[in-house]
Protein backbone atom coordinates (compact mmCIF):
# COMPACT_ATOMS: atom_id res chain seq x y z
CA UNK A 1 0.00 0.00 0.00
CA UNK A 2 2.48 2.77 0.97
CA UNK A 3 4.95 1.68 -1.87
CA UNK A 4 1.88 2.20 -4.45
CA UNK A 5 1.30 5.37 -2.79
CA UNK A 6 4.40 6.82 -2.88
CA UNK A 7 4.48 6.21 -6.77
CA UNK A 8 1.22 7.66 -7.54
CA UNK A 9 1.29 10.88 -5.20
CA UNK A 10 4.41 12.48 -4.46
CA UNK A 11 4.85 12.63 -0.68
CA UNK A 12 6.85 15.90 -0.78
CA UNK A 13 4.36 17.88 -2.68
CA UNK A 14 1.72 19.17 -0.75
CA UNK A 15 -2.24 18.81 -1.79
CA UNK A 16 -2.44 22.56 -3.17
CA UNK A 17 0.11 21.63 -6.09
CA UNK A 18 -2.10 20.02 -8.50
CA UNK A 19 -0.05 18.31 -10.99
CA UNK A 20 -1.39 17.46 -14.04
CA UNK A 21 0.59 15.82 -17.11
CA UNK A 22 0.92 18.39 -20.17
CA UNK A 23 1.93 17.55 -23.10
CA UNK A 24 4.00 19.84 -25.61
CA UNK A 25 2.94 20.18 -29.20
CA UNK A 26 5.88 21.53 -31.17
CA UNK A 27 5.46 23.44 -34.62
CA UNK A 28 6.99 22.62 -37.86
CA UNK A 29 7.92 24.07 -40.59
CA UNK A 30 4.61 23.92 -43.50
CA UNK A 31 6.05 23.04 -47.26
CA UNK A 32 5.87 25.27 -49.46
CA UNK A 33 2.50 25.00 -52.20
CA UNK A 34 4.67 25.48 -55.14
CA UNK A 35 8.87 25.25 -55.78
CA UNK A 36 10.91 28.44 -54.68
CA UNK A 37 10.85 29.78 -58.58
CA UNK A 38 7.29 29.39 -59.20
CA UNK A 39 6.49 33.02 -57.98
CA UNK A 40 9.41 34.52 -60.39
CA UNK A 41 9.37 37.28 -61.75
CA UNK A 42 7.08 38.44 -59.20
CA UNK A 43 9.62 37.65 -55.99
CA UNK A 44 12.80 35.70 -57.12
CA UNK A 45 13.34 32.47 -56.08
CA UNK A 46 16.33 33.72 -54.07
CA UNK A 47 13.46 35.49 -51.97
CA UNK A 48 11.82 32.67 -51.54
CA UNK A 49 14.13 30.23 -50.31
CA UNK A 50 15.46 32.14 -47.71
CA UNK A 51 12.13 33.62 -46.26
CA UNK A 52 10.87 29.79 -46.13
CA UNK A 53 13.94 28.21 -44.96
CA UNK A 54 15.77 30.43 -42.41
CA UNK A 55 13.42 33.35 -42.01
CA UNK A 56 10.12 31.06 -41.05
CA UNK A 57 12.21 28.08 -39.77
CA UNK A 58 14.22 30.42 -37.05
CA UNK A 59 10.46 31.32 -36.30
CA UNK A 60 9.44 27.68 -36.17
CA UNK A 61 12.45 26.78 -34.31
CA UNK A 62 12.51 29.38 -31.68
CA UNK A 63 8.57 29.19 -31.36
CA UNK A 64 9.86 25.68 -30.11
CA UNK A 65 12.24 26.18 -27.60
CA UNK A 66 9.96 29.32 -25.89
CA UNK A 67 7.38 26.36 -25.45
CA UNK A 68 9.99 24.06 -24.28
CA UNK A 69 10.76 27.00 -21.49
CA UNK A 70 7.06 27.82 -21.18
CA UNK A 71 6.40 24.20 -20.35
CA UNK A 72 9.37 23.72 -17.75
CA UNK A 73 8.64 27.18 -15.82
CA UNK A 74 4.85 26.77 -15.84
CA UNK A 75 5.97 22.90 -14.46
CA UNK A 76 7.87 24.94 -11.38
CA UNK A 77 5.28 27.54 -11.13
CA UNK A 78 7.86 29.89 -12.21
CA UNK A 79 5.10 33.24 -12.94
CA UNK A 80 8.49 35.53 -13.78
CA UNK A 81 9.38 33.21 -16.18
CA UNK A 82 6.52 32.58 -17.65
CA UNK A 83 5.63 36.17 -18.20
CA UNK A 84 9.34 36.52 -19.25
CA UNK A 85 8.26 33.85 -22.30
CA UNK A 86 5.48 35.96 -23.82
CA UNK A 87 7.38 38.35 -25.95
CA UNK A 88 9.74 35.00 -27.26
CA UNK A 89 6.43 33.14 -27.76
CA UNK A 90 4.08 36.02 -29.56
CA UNK A 91 7.15 36.89 -31.86
CA UNK A 92 7.88 33.46 -32.87
CA UNK A 93 4.68 32.09 -33.16
CA UNK A 94 3.51 35.12 -34.62
CA UNK A 95 6.02 34.61 -36.86
CA UNK A 96 4.94 31.12 -37.67
CA UNK A 97 1.71 31.78 -37.40
CA UNK A 98 1.72 34.62 -40.07
CA UNK A 99 4.24 32.99 -43.12
CA UNK A 100 2.33 30.04 -42.42
CA UNK A 101 -0.56 32.33 -43.81
CA UNK A 102 1.21 33.84 -46.07
CA UNK A 103 2.35 30.71 -48.23
CA UNK A 104 -1.48 30.01 -49.03
CA UNK A 105 -2.01 33.78 -50.06
CA UNK A 106 0.41 33.62 -52.98
CA UNK A 107 0.14 31.46 -56.13
CA UNK A 108 2.12 29.86 -58.82
CA UNK A 109 2.28 32.58 -62.03
CA UNK A 110 1.82 29.40 -64.19
CA UNK A 111 -1.26 28.94 -62.45
CA UNK A 112 -2.71 31.86 -65.04
CA UNK A 113 -3.52 35.67 -64.28
CA UNK A 114 -4.27 35.98 -60.77
CA UNK A 115 -8.45 36.78 -61.33
CA UNK A 116 -9.79 39.46 -58.91
CA UNK A 117 -12.25 37.28 -56.65
CA UNK A 118 -15.67 37.08 -57.64
CA UNK A 119 -19.01 36.01 -55.81
CA UNK A 120 -19.54 36.95 -52.24
CA UNK A 121 -16.12 38.00 -51.56
CA UNK A 122 -16.42 39.86 -54.59
CA UNK A 123 -19.45 41.52 -53.81
CA UNK A 124 -18.47 41.99 -50.19
CA UNK A 125 -14.88 43.83 -51.43
CA UNK A 126 -17.65 46.41 -53.20
CA UNK A 127 -19.76 46.88 -50.22
CA UNK A 128 -17.00 47.85 -48.35
CA UNK A 129 -14.40 49.73 -50.58
CA UNK A 130 -16.22 50.50 -53.42
CA UNK A 131 -14.06 48.61 -55.73
CA UNK A 132 -11.27 46.13 -55.88
CA UNK A 133 -9.27 48.71 -57.27
CA UNK A 134 -9.88 50.70 -53.83
CA UNK A 135 -8.99 48.12 -51.84
CA UNK A 136 -5.37 47.26 -53.52
CA UNK A 137 -4.83 50.95 -53.10
CA UNK A 138 -5.89 51.44 -49.85
CA UNK A 139 -3.87 48.07 -48.88
CA UNK A 140 -0.99 49.48 -50.93
CA UNK A 141 -0.69 52.95 -49.12
CA UNK A 142 -1.21 51.29 -45.68
CA UNK A 143 1.56 48.81 -46.55
CA UNK A 144 3.94 51.68 -47.87
CA UNK A 145 3.13 54.16 -45.19
CA UNK A 146 4.12 51.21 -42.19
CA UNK A 147 6.32 51.85 -39.97
CA UNK A 148 9.21 49.53 -39.24
CA UNK A 149 8.65 45.98 -39.83
CA UNK A 150 5.59 44.52 -40.09
CA UNK A 151 2.21 42.99 -42.46
CA UNK A 152 -0.67 44.33 -43.77
CA UNK A 153 -3.78 42.53 -44.15
CA UNK A 154 -7.46 41.95 -45.39
CA UNK A 155 -8.97 40.93 -42.72
CA UNK A 156 -13.08 39.65 -42.07
CA UNK A 157 -14.89 41.14 -38.67
CA UNK A 158 -16.77 38.31 -37.86
CA UNK A 159 -18.76 40.68 -35.43
CA UNK A 160 -19.34 43.29 -38.17
CA UNK A 161 -19.62 41.40 -41.16
CA UNK A 162 -17.40 43.77 -42.81
CA UNK A 163 -13.69 43.70 -44.79
CA UNK A 164 -11.60 45.75 -42.94
CA UNK A 165 -7.68 46.97 -43.78
CA UNK A 166 -5.23 46.50 -40.52
CA UNK A 167 -1.49 46.62 -40.22
CA UNK A 168 -0.05 44.94 -37.38
CA UNK A 169 3.68 45.78 -36.25
CA UNK A 170 7.05 43.41 -36.46
CA UNK A 171 5.13 39.57 -36.04
CA UNK A 172 2.22 40.73 -34.30
CA UNK A 173 -0.76 38.44 -35.72
CA UNK A 174 -4.04 39.45 -36.88
CA UNK A 175 -5.54 38.62 -33.52
CA UNK A 176 -4.36 41.71 -31.68
CA UNK A 177 -5.80 44.29 -33.70
CA UNK A 178 -9.25 42.59 -32.66
CA UNK A 179 -10.68 39.09 -31.60
CA UNK A 180 -13.32 39.14 -34.39
CA UNK A 181 -10.68 39.77 -37.40
CA UNK A 182 -9.76 36.38 -39.79
CA UNK A 183 -6.94 37.30 -42.07
CA UNK A 184 -7.75 36.59 -45.14
CA UNK A 185 -4.60 37.99 -46.89
CA UNK A 186 -1.47 39.39 -45.51
CA UNK A 187 1.39 40.97 -47.30
CA UNK A 188 4.68 40.37 -45.62
CA UNK A 189 5.77 44.36 -45.67
CA UNK A 190 9.76 42.86 -43.59
CA UNK A 191 12.77 44.43 -45.81
CA UNK A 192 13.40 40.78 -46.34
CA UNK A 193 10.19 40.13 -48.11
CA UNK A 194 11.22 42.04 -50.92
CA UNK A 195 14.66 43.79 -50.04
CA UNK A 196 17.34 41.55 -52.55
CA UNK A 197 14.88 42.56 -55.66
CA UNK A 198 12.99 45.46 -54.93
CA UNK A 199 16.03 46.96 -52.86
CA UNK A 200 14.40 50.16 -50.80
CA UNK A 201 11.55 50.54 -53.62
CA UNK A 202 8.15 48.90 -50.95
CA UNK A 203 5.83 50.68 -53.28
CA UNK A 204 7.21 48.50 -56.32
CA UNK A 205 7.16 45.01 -54.08
CA UNK A 206 3.39 46.41 -53.35
CA UNK A 207 2.17 47.11 -57.11
CA UNK A 208 3.73 43.65 -58.21
CA UNK A 209 2.77 41.24 -55.33
CA UNK A 210 -0.81 41.49 -56.93
CA UNK A 211 0.26 39.45 -59.64
CA UNK A 212 1.01 36.38 -57.66
CA UNK A 213 -2.05 36.95 -55.00
CA UNK A 214 -4.06 33.34 -54.36
CA UNK A 215 -7.40 35.00 -54.24
CA UNK A 216 -9.24 31.25 -54.41
CA UNK A 217 -8.03 31.00 -50.70
CA UNK A 218 -8.94 34.46 -49.81
CA UNK A 219 -12.45 33.45 -50.77
CA UNK A 220 -12.78 29.85 -49.56
CA UNK A 221 -11.66 31.92 -46.08
CA UNK A 222 -13.99 34.41 -46.29
CA UNK A 223 -16.76 31.97 -47.33
CA UNK A 224 -16.23 29.78 -44.64
CA UNK A 225 -16.11 32.87 -41.72
CA UNK A 226 -18.89 35.11 -42.91
CA UNK A 227 -21.87 32.11 -42.38
CA UNK B 1 -2.84 108.57 -33.77
CA UNK B 2 -2.31 106.27 -36.52
CA UNK B 3 0.99 105.42 -35.12
CA UNK B 4 -0.65 104.13 -31.86
CA UNK B 5 -2.59 101.71 -33.43
CA UNK B 6 0.19 100.85 -35.26
CA UNK B 7 2.36 99.77 -31.80
CA UNK B 8 -0.10 99.07 -29.69
CA UNK B 9 -0.31 95.27 -28.63
CA UNK B 10 -4.03 95.18 -28.84
CA UNK B 11 -4.09 94.44 -32.99
CA UNK B 12 -2.22 91.78 -31.87
CA UNK B 13 -3.83 90.20 -29.12
CA UNK B 14 -5.16 87.87 -28.42
CA UNK B 15 -3.73 85.99 -31.07
CA UNK B 16 -0.45 86.18 -30.29
CA UNK B 17 1.59 86.03 -33.67
CA UNK B 18 5.21 84.69 -33.95
CA UNK B 19 6.57 84.16 -36.98
CA UNK B 20 8.92 81.42 -37.95
CA UNK B 21 10.66 80.33 -40.67
CA UNK B 22 10.95 76.50 -41.05
CA UNK B 23 14.80 75.08 -40.65
CA UNK B 24 14.86 72.15 -43.58
CA UNK B 25 18.02 69.82 -42.90
CA UNK B 26 20.17 68.09 -46.17
CA UNK B 27 21.49 65.11 -46.59
CA UNK B 28 24.94 64.95 -44.61
CA UNK B 29 27.74 63.73 -46.95
CA UNK B 30 29.82 60.95 -45.93
CA UNK B 31 33.06 61.26 -44.68
CA UNK B 32 34.56 58.33 -46.55
CA UNK B 33 33.65 56.75 -50.01
CA UNK B 34 30.58 54.16 -50.56
CA UNK B 35 33.35 51.41 -51.16
CA UNK B 36 35.61 52.25 -48.10
CA UNK B 37 34.15 49.61 -45.22
CA UNK B 38 34.25 47.01 -47.62
CA UNK B 39 34.30 44.22 -47.05
CA UNK B 40 32.25 44.62 -43.49
CA UNK B 41 29.57 46.72 -45.58
CA UNK B 42 29.27 46.18 -49.13
CA UNK B 43 29.58 49.51 -51.46
CA UNK B 44 26.03 48.81 -52.65
CA UNK B 45 24.47 48.76 -48.91
CA UNK B 46 26.15 51.99 -48.24
CA UNK B 47 24.90 53.60 -51.60
CA UNK B 48 21.19 52.22 -50.93
CA UNK B 49 22.09 53.07 -47.41
CA UNK B 50 22.91 56.96 -47.64
CA UNK B 51 21.44 57.91 -51.01
CA UNK B 52 18.17 56.25 -50.65
CA UNK B 53 17.22 55.86 -47.35
CA UNK B 54 18.61 58.35 -45.39
CA UNK B 55 17.70 60.95 -48.19
CA UNK B 56 13.93 59.97 -47.34
CA UNK B 57 14.10 60.49 -43.66
CA UNK B 58 15.64 64.06 -45.11
CA UNK B 59 13.11 64.38 -47.54
CA UNK B 60 10.28 62.99 -45.64
CA UNK B 61 10.83 64.90 -42.25
CA UNK B 62 11.07 68.30 -44.10
CA UNK B 63 8.05 68.08 -45.67
CA UNK B 64 6.29 67.01 -42.04
CA UNK B 65 7.97 70.08 -40.83
CA UNK B 66 6.16 72.07 -43.79
CA UNK B 67 2.83 70.66 -42.33
CA UNK B 68 3.62 71.14 -39.24
CA UNK B 69 4.03 74.89 -39.40
CA UNK B 70 1.01 75.42 -41.80
CA UNK B 71 -0.79 73.41 -38.75
CA UNK B 72 0.79 75.65 -36.05
CA UNK B 73 -0.16 78.41 -37.94
CA UNK B 74 -3.52 77.61 -38.46
CA UNK B 75 -4.06 76.25 -34.89
CA UNK B 76 -4.56 73.21 -36.25
CA UNK B 77 -4.34 70.97 -33.10
CA UNK B 78 -5.24 67.28 -34.39
CA UNK B 79 -3.17 68.44 -37.58
CA UNK B 80 -0.36 68.95 -35.20
CA UNK B 81 -1.16 65.88 -33.19
CA UNK B 82 -0.96 63.88 -36.42
CA UNK B 83 2.14 64.47 -37.54
CA UNK B 84 4.42 63.56 -34.39
CA UNK B 85 4.42 60.27 -36.22
CA UNK B 86 5.90 61.46 -39.04
CA UNK B 87 8.35 64.12 -37.39
CA UNK B 88 9.41 61.19 -34.84
CA UNK B 89 10.20 58.42 -37.53
CA UNK B 90 11.68 61.05 -40.15
CA UNK B 91 13.24 62.55 -38.00
CA UNK B 92 14.36 59.96 -35.74
CA UNK B 93 15.77 58.43 -38.90
CA UNK B 94 17.67 61.61 -39.91
CA UNK B 95 19.04 62.04 -36.36
CA UNK B 96 19.69 58.28 -36.34
CA UNK B 97 21.65 57.54 -39.65
CA UNK B 98 23.76 61.25 -39.06
CA UNK B 99 24.93 59.76 -36.29
CA UNK B 100 25.69 56.33 -37.60
CA UNK B 101 27.69 57.89 -40.67
CA UNK B 102 30.25 59.10 -38.22
CA UNK B 103 30.48 55.83 -36.06
CA UNK B 104 32.20 54.51 -38.88
CA UNK B 105 35.40 54.37 -40.18
CA UNK B 106 37.16 52.94 -42.83
CA UNK B 107 40.43 50.48 -41.46
CA UNK B 108 42.48 52.56 -43.34
CA UNK B 109 41.69 55.53 -41.64
CA UNK B 110 41.46 53.59 -37.61
CA UNK B 111 38.41 52.02 -37.85
CA UNK B 112 38.32 49.26 -35.47
CA UNK B 113 40.48 50.86 -33.50
CA UNK B 114 39.72 50.03 -29.68
CA UNK B 115 38.82 52.97 -27.08
CA UNK B 116 41.86 54.12 -25.12
CA UNK B 117 42.21 57.23 -22.68
CA UNK B 118 38.85 57.92 -20.13
CA UNK B 119 36.47 55.90 -22.52
CA UNK B 120 38.64 53.13 -22.73
CA UNK B 121 38.38 52.90 -18.87
CA UNK B 122 35.22 53.79 -18.67
CA UNK B 123 33.87 50.62 -20.36
CA UNK B 124 36.06 48.50 -18.13
CA UNK B 125 34.55 49.97 -14.99
CA UNK B 126 30.81 49.37 -16.62
CA UNK B 127 31.04 45.71 -18.51
CA UNK B 128 34.21 44.47 -17.31
CA UNK B 129 36.27 44.41 -20.43
CA UNK B 130 35.51 45.84 -24.20
CA UNK B 131 34.76 42.23 -25.19
CA UNK B 132 31.79 42.17 -22.40
CA UNK B 133 30.53 45.32 -24.06
CA UNK B 134 30.88 44.23 -27.70
CA UNK B 135 29.31 41.09 -26.54
CA UNK B 136 26.47 42.83 -25.00
CA UNK B 137 25.67 44.72 -28.10
CA UNK B 138 25.91 41.98 -29.94
CA UNK B 139 23.37 40.06 -27.94
CA UNK B 140 20.71 42.97 -27.64
CA UNK B 141 21.36 43.57 -31.29
CA UNK B 142 20.60 40.14 -32.47
CA UNK B 143 17.49 39.81 -30.15
CA UNK B 144 15.71 42.90 -31.41
CA UNK B 145 12.78 41.74 -32.64
CA UNK B 146 12.15 43.51 -35.88
CA UNK B 147 14.02 46.87 -36.97
CA UNK B 148 15.72 49.11 -34.24
CA UNK B 149 18.89 50.62 -33.26
CA UNK B 150 21.47 48.99 -30.78
CA UNK B 151 23.39 51.55 -28.26
CA UNK B 152 25.99 52.26 -26.45
CA UNK B 153 24.71 55.26 -24.56
CA UNK B 154 26.53 57.80 -21.66
CA UNK B 155 23.93 58.55 -19.05
CA UNK B 156 25.02 61.67 -18.33
CA UNK B 157 22.79 61.95 -15.02
CA UNK B 158 23.75 58.83 -13.34
CA UNK B 159 27.44 59.23 -15.02
CA UNK B 160 27.19 55.28 -16.45
CA UNK B 161 27.77 53.55 -20.06
CA UNK B 162 24.58 51.93 -20.93
CA UNK B 163 23.63 49.48 -23.75
CA UNK B 164 19.70 50.14 -25.06
CA UNK B 165 18.29 49.25 -27.83
CA UNK B 166 15.42 51.55 -29.65
CA UNK B 167 12.69 50.42 -31.82
CA UNK B 168 12.17 51.69 -35.72
CA UNK B 169 13.70 54.72 -36.00
CA UNK B 170 13.05 56.33 -32.29
CA UNK B 171 15.94 58.20 -31.02
CA UNK B 172 18.21 57.31 -28.21
CA UNK B 173 16.37 60.33 -26.19
CA UNK B 174 13.06 58.09 -26.22
CA UNK B 175 14.62 56.05 -23.52
CA UNK B 176 16.08 58.28 -21.47
CA UNK B 177 16.76 62.32 -21.73
CA UNK B 178 19.74 61.89 -20.02
CA UNK B 179 21.17 59.25 -22.49
CA UNK B 180 23.68 60.70 -25.09
CA UNK B 181 24.54 58.31 -27.59
CA UNK B 182 28.47 57.61 -28.33
CA UNK B 183 28.00 54.31 -30.96
CA UNK B 184 24.54 53.24 -32.52
CA UNK B 185 24.48 50.20 -35.00
CA UNK B 186 21.59 50.01 -37.00
CA UNK B 187 19.95 46.47 -37.21
CA UNK B 188 17.32 47.49 -39.90
CA UNK B 189 16.91 44.74 -42.14
CA UNK B 190 18.23 47.67 -45.06
CA UNK B 191 21.41 47.59 -43.54
CA UNK B 192 23.12 44.44 -44.02
CA UNK B 193 20.58 41.85 -46.09
CA UNK B 194 21.96 42.11 -49.01
CA UNK B 195 25.55 41.07 -47.77
CA UNK B 196 24.51 38.94 -44.65
CA UNK B 197 21.24 37.68 -45.34
CA UNK B 198 19.02 36.61 -42.81
CA UNK B 199 22.24 36.47 -40.74
CA UNK B 200 22.32 38.97 -38.66
CA UNK B 201 24.59 38.38 -35.77
CA UNK B 202 27.51 37.95 -38.55
CA UNK B 203 26.93 41.28 -39.46
CA UNK B 204 27.25 42.59 -35.65
CA UNK B 205 30.77 40.56 -35.46
CA UNK B 206 32.20 42.25 -38.71
CA UNK B 207 30.93 45.80 -38.05
CA UNK B 208 33.12 46.31 -35.01
CA UNK B 209 36.06 46.20 -37.69
CA UNK B 210 34.92 49.65 -38.85
CA UNK B 211 33.59 51.03 -35.40
CA UNK B 212 34.69 54.57 -35.17
CA UNK B 213 36.00 54.42 -31.40
CA UNK B 214 37.75 57.97 -32.30
CA UNK B 215 34.46 59.64 -32.47
CA UNK B 216 32.87 57.93 -29.54
CA UNK B 217 35.39 58.92 -27.16
CA UNK B 218 35.22 62.49 -28.20
CA UNK B 219 31.31 62.94 -27.27
CA UNK B 220 32.53 60.90 -24.60
CA UNK B 221 34.78 63.17 -23.30
CA UNK B 222 32.80 66.41 -24.28
CA UNK B 223 30.00 64.91 -22.74
CA UNK B 224 31.06 63.97 -19.19
CA UNK B 225 32.93 67.14 -18.31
Amino acid sequence: MALLRSIAIPSNKTPTLARTARSLTTATLPPLPYSYDALEPVISSEIMMLHHQKHHQTYVTNYNSALELLHTAMDKGDVSAVIGLQSAVKFNGGGHINHSIFWKNLRPVNAGESEPPHKKLGWQIDADFGSFNALISKMNAEGAALQGSGWVWLAFDKEFNRLKVETTANQDPLVTKGATLVPLLGIDVWEHAYYLQYKNVKVEYLKNIWKVINWEYAGEVYEKEAQ
Amino acid sequence: MALKSVFSRKTLAPALRHYRSVTTFTLPDLPYDYGALEPAISGEIMRLHHQKHHQTYVTNYNKALEQLDAAVSKGDAKGVVQLQSALKFNGGGHVNHSIFWQNLKPISEGGGEPPHGVLGWAIDKDFGSLEALVKKINSEGAALQGSGWVWLALDKEQKILKVETTPNQDPLVTKGASLVPLLGIDVWEHAYYLQYKNVRPDYLTNIWKVINWKYASEVYEKESA
